[in-house]
């Protein structure tokens, strides 16, 4: 939805839509001119593509996600059985690549910066941690003195299809976190998905409502809401745990625990996690030229704390290795963010476990600080 | 007056060289930009005098190419390596450290017409070098960054991150972590757009090392997905086997 239709949201009562329903759905937004995005596989993974109807769904999928590893297999016939993929949907509103603005020289030098992305889209499968993650870098991006105007122009023109979580992977820890497999606010329509593909649909704004009520439903009967309740908690008993009860004192005041040593002797500097992390927003700034000097832009790319350029000052690097860098991470995710945006930085999406390459595991880094070893 | 480039071709494939003039489309735009005064790959034109830029391609394995090395040191005022071979001494490099007679006796028809340092060596090791372009081959996108930046009095972006950065950033699905593949990105100093991994490959580490890389910890993983010791060792025995990260990896898995 966008950042301010939730308030003129009303709830309405759940209904029950059928696989014609959620086809419908997808046409409805299509024919308002958005772009609909939603899970598709590719490359052993889903991603988040272009979708134009049920059938570019990952229908009979499921995922298997344990620290380091990610596979998918043949399992029922759930189109949204698989939790997510590498990538937060940070990827479209928040690109990994934008030029800022761009000057050509000559007698009269002219900037140019491209004009905010306004793109009409919809997201499809928006899980419950995403929809969190959006929140927080709404937080970091549109609130405070610097808006950013092109995250804006994107966020505004967005409508945002979640759907709750009947399935965990091993690394889901949401729970944790207070986000729960079941969205809380920030949608304009949530599913949860029921046995053959029928789903228990409720809007969450204005703009959902209208959608939903042209759309072929059914009122929801208390089958249905046990059914989806029922499915939401086996999603939530499916999950590791990440106990955050006095988490941010516990991690500022150990910054020399003997932990950040072992950890570094594990931790590749590869960046992976921030780079698959739904909130990690960082970037940098670099300045192209062309060869003949007449031109020069602006571009900003993706950057990650992990790396040597990031904490580079005058004379070197302020976090010269894994120690220092894993540790400011982490204490960014889980301590400091609060007291910088006033909300954790941690969403318990469980990516930076899965896409590490050898599988280090934040929950358990976390329990190891406080002194309880063992898995999670 | 436009600046004087001369490119230097030493113990190599010529392949940098060649994405030089696969520039293709810019190559235009540098000869209008540059006066390539020395280019025996292009041209066949001598020269003799001093170069603003020298590119050098290649490691030296002859007594003949230690010393031309000197000489063009101190005919240049920027001199800059391209790719591997001139930046960690290149495939060849795996002599270094193995029995070069016998190399030479297995490879040759007449081992008595060769005549060769025992090592392949890195341009560094003889003369001070001003920027290092890594790659096997170098990329295209990398070498015209170069030239735009050298050429505007500015530092190049080449970052030395992990490949995994890049990887991520062109939306590729990792081949390790939901493939199971053996892959050096993440010991791997980025620049070639994660290439391989786009179609589906593991990184074969043709840019070597990049910054504060864990080979050690890379190892034991891709130990534990079941890739063998020796298999292990030679990933990091290829195109920059003689970079020191690389290079004491592929011995902890002799």
């Amino acid at each position: 939805m966008s950042a301010s239709g939730q308030d003129r949201a009303k709830s309405t009562r759940p209904v029950v839509l059928d696989r014609a329903g959620l086809e419908g759905l997808i046409a409805a937004l299509a024919a308002e001119g958005r772009e609909v995005i939603g899970p598709v596989r590719r490359d052993g993974a889903i991603v988040h593509e272009p979708i134009s109807g049920v059938d570019d769904l990952p229908r009979g999928w499921v995922d298997e996600q344990s620290g380091g590893q990610y596979r998918l297999r043949r399992e029922g016939e759930a189109l949204f059985g698989i939790t997510h993929g590498p990538q937060g949907w940070k990827r479209i509103l928040h690109p990994p690549k934008e030029t800022l603005w761009s000057v050509e020289t000559g007698a009269a030098p002219k900037i140019t910066a491209p004009p905010p992305d306004d793109t009409r889209r919809a997201f499809l499968g928006v899980r419950p941690c995403d929809l969190a993650a959006i929140a927080i870098q709404d937080k970091v991006f549109l609130d405070g003195p610097f808006r950013d105007p092109r995250y804006g122009s994107r966020r505004e023109n967005l409508f945002l299809v979640a759907v709750n979580c009947t399935r965990s992977a091993a690394t889901c820890f949401c729970t944790s976190m207070g986000t729960r497999p079941e969205a809380g606010a920030g949608y304009d329509i949530v599913l949860t998905e029921l046995e053959g593909e029928t789903f228990l649909a409720s809007s969450g704004s204005v703009a959902g409502q209208d959608i939903l009520a042209a759309l072929p439903t059914r009122p929801a009967d208390d089958m249905h809401l046990a059914s989806a309740e029922a499915g939401i908690e086996r999603a939530a008993d499916q999950q590791r745990h990440l106990d955050i009860d006095g988490l941010p004192d516990l991690l500022k005041s150990n910054p020399d625990h003997p932990r950040w040593d072992e950890v570094a002797s594990r931790c590749l500097n590869c960046a992976n996690c921030t780079m698959v992390c739904p909130t990690c927003f960082c970037t940098t700034l670099d300045e192209v030229s062309t060869l003949d000097g007449t031109g020069a832009a602006r571009e900003q790319r993706w950057a990650s704390c992990f790396t040597t350029e990031f904490s580079h000052v005058h004379g070197g690097a302020v976090r010269p290795g894994a120690r220092a860098r894993y540790r400011q991470w982490m204490t960014h995710k889980l301590a400091t963010w609060v007291d910088q945006f006033d909300t954790l930085g941690c969403t318990g999406c469980g990516r930076c476990i899965s896409w590490c390459p050898v599988g280090i595991d934040i929950t358990q880094e976390a329990a190891m600080i406080r002194g309880e070893g063992g898995e999670r | 007056m436009k600046p004087r480039l001369g490119v230097f071709k030493f113990s190599s494939c010529d392949g940098c060289q060649l994405s030089l003039l696969d520039c293709e489309d810019e190559l235009l735009a540098i000869a209008d930009a540059i006066d390539i005064a020395y280019f025996p790959e292009a041209t066949r034109k001598d020269d003799v005098g001093h170069y603003d830029i020298a590119f050098v391609e290649g490691s030296v394995t002859t007594a003949h190419e230690a010393e031309l090395i000197q000489d063009i040191r101190a005919r240049s005022s920027a001199l800059i390596t391209l790719g591997a071979c001139a930046t960690s001494g290149g495939i060849q490099a795996l002599k270094n450290g193995a029995d070069t007679a016998e190399f030479i006796a297995t490879v040759y028809a007449h081992p008595d017409y060769i005549s060769t340092l025992d090592t392949a060596t890195p341009i560094s090791d003889h003369v001070t070098v001003d920027f290092e372009l890594r790659g096997c081959p170098i990329s295209k996108h990398q070498l015209l960054e170069l030239v735009a930046a050298t050429l505007a009095g500015r530092a190049p972006q080449t970052p030395a991150h992990a490949t995994c950065i890049e990887c991520k950033l062109a939306g590729h699905v990792c081949v390790m972590v939901a493939g199971g593949q053996p892959c050096l990105g993440p010991v791997t100093h980025a620049g070639c757009g994660a290439l391989c991994p786009g179609f589906a490959r593991g990184c074969y580490g043709c840019f070597g090392p990049k910054e504060t890389p864990n080979t050690a910890a890379l190892s034991a993983r891709l130990a534990a997905n079941g890739t063998a010791r020796r298999d292990i060792g030679r990933l990091f025995s290829t195109f920059n086997t003689n970079a020191p990260a690389f290079r004491a990896e592929a011995k902890a898995h002799d």
